[in-house]
């Protein structure tokens, strides 16, 4: 019985360690994906579609809908969570892929990680310079709470931080409109379908 | 008199764009505090925002452009030579907040700079080894003093600021030597349409650098003003604090939301 209890130990703590993945390699292999597609002689909506599966797979989507809502989160029933989350992903989606598409294959080299806790480590890394624009430096917070499946939960993009703006963004909407969330869903929806 | 009194004042809105452009705006006395910023008149703000748009587009965008093609030695040199003209605020600036190290080496990028670099145009400081430029500005020495930044501001012409900012910019006006030698010295060879145009410059070439990116904000954002307004902000924390790449305090004031949602 003990042996079998040592044996599963190892194997539990082997498995952990071959596939836990350290946050700058995730990094690095999820912007080369991208560069990738973004290289690719496909049309830009092929190329916007390409990059919705890359985010959905490496990107904390639900947690930075639920960032972005800001105190606003607490006064939501069930069924407007359900509406704001499916609202939120097409969004984000869309947002976040046809801010990508823009470039053409970009080239980003990381160079550091800072572990800030057990839940984040922050990777440092520079987009290069082209003739067109200087080189960018893109820090990656990554929510590392399981190992095993690192997650993005913000772009920090030469130290401003591209989760607070859009946190800020949605707040800004419902100020104006006197805290109703159907005016932010209103805004979300209009954004995706245009 | 009135001549004067014209440059002066358009010199304190050059100087507000490039303050805002280098991201680079109740003043509440509270050091090292993230704190809220107030946007007190939002409407008055849209409305100086939407006009700036409008402008943007009719005539400054379609300018940056034209700038953009030109020659990329032509690009480089304006770049390095209104950078190099910055540095005279810069080193009164690194002295008021207790910077003297970094005085001394921007006296000597100064130097070298307009005498060996042409003027400024060849940033030959650069290639000598020296330590990566940083603008300041008295905006930035107010904050750095603990002044906060008041409510935001929207400037006709020149975007986004704060109160703190813009009272900066006064000081920036009567604080810099290039402004008084090209407006009050008697020099044949300067002259405040010299010096206006140095400024001109400046925002110009901010703007080119800027075409691709305020494009892709503007069309993927759901409230470009809300959006800009945020990314102004932040850069000037940042700047203030001498933050190169921000930092996990700074960025997340409210880093209590992203712990409740891990919680939950």
């Amino acid at each position: 019985m003990k042996k079998i209890l040592i044996i599963i130990i190892s194997f539990n703590l082997c498995f952990n360690h071959v596939f836990s993945t350290e946050p700058d390699i995730f990094v690095q292999s999820t912007v080369n994906r991208a560069s990738q597609i973004l290289s690719k002689n496909i049309s830009k909506e092929e190329k916007m579609n390409a990059l919705k599966i890359v985010a959905k797979e490496t990107v904390d989507i639900e947690g930075i809908g639920s960032y972005s809502l800001g105190s606003a989160r607490k006064n939501l029933n069930d069924n407007q969570k359900k509406i704001y989350f499916d609202l939120f992903e097409n969004y984000f989606l869309k947002s976040f892929s046809s801010r990508l598409s823009e470039y053409t294959n970009p080239k980003i080299n990381v160079e550091s990680k800072k572990v800030i806790n057990e839940n984040y480590t922050i990777v440092n890394s520079v987009l290069i310079s082209t003739p067109d624009r200087p080189k960018v430096k893109i820090d990656w917070r990554i929510y590392t709470k399981n190992p095993e499946e690192p997650l993005i939960r913000d772009l920090i993009i030469e130290g401003l931080s591209l989760a607070r703006t859009q946190k800020e963004e949605f707040a800004s909407i419902l100020n104006s409109n006197d805290g109703d969330i159907k005016a932010l869903f209103e805004t979300l929806e209009n954004f995706s379908k245009n | 008199m009135l001549k004067k009194l014209t440059v002066t004042i358009i010199y304190i809105f050059l100087l507000a764009f490039n303050a805002n452009a280098g991201s680079d705006g109740e003043l509440a006395l509270k050091k090292d505090q993230p704190q809220e910023i107030k946007d007190c008149f939002e409407k008055l703000n849209r409305a100086t925002f939407a006009f700036n748009q409008g402008l943007d587009k009719a005539l400054i965008k379609p300018i940056a452009k034209g700038y953009r093609n030109l020659p990329d030695p032509i690009q480089k040199g304006t770049k390095n030579a209104v950078t190099n003209l910055s540095t005279l605020i810069t080193i009164p600036n690194n002295i008021l907040q207790g910077d003297v190290k970094t005085a001394i080496i921007n006296t000597g990028r100064l130097v070298v700079n307009t005498t060996v670099g042409l003027l400024g145009t060849v940033d030959v400081a650069n290639k000598m080894g020296f330590p990566k430029y940083e603008k300041e500005d008295y905006g930035q020495t107010l904050g750095k003093w603990g002044v906060g930044p008041g409510c935001y501001l929207v400037l006709p012409v020149l975007g986004p600021s704060t109160v703190r900012d813009t009272a900066g910019s006064f000081a920036n006006a009567f604080g810099d030597p290039w402004y008084n030698a090209s407006v009050h010295g008697n020099n044949e060879f300067l002259s405040e349409k010299v010096f206006l145009t140095s400024k001109a410059l400046s925002g110009l070439d901010f703007r080119s650098d800027n075409l691709d990116s305020l494009d892709n904000l503007e069309k993927n954002s759901i409230d470009f003003y809300a959006s800009l307004r945020s990314l102004y902000l932040q850069d000037r924390e940042n700047k203030i604090k001498n933050n190169q790449r921000g930092t996990v305090e700074v960025i997340y004031k409210d880093e209590e939301d992203w712990e409740e949602i891990d919680n939950k």
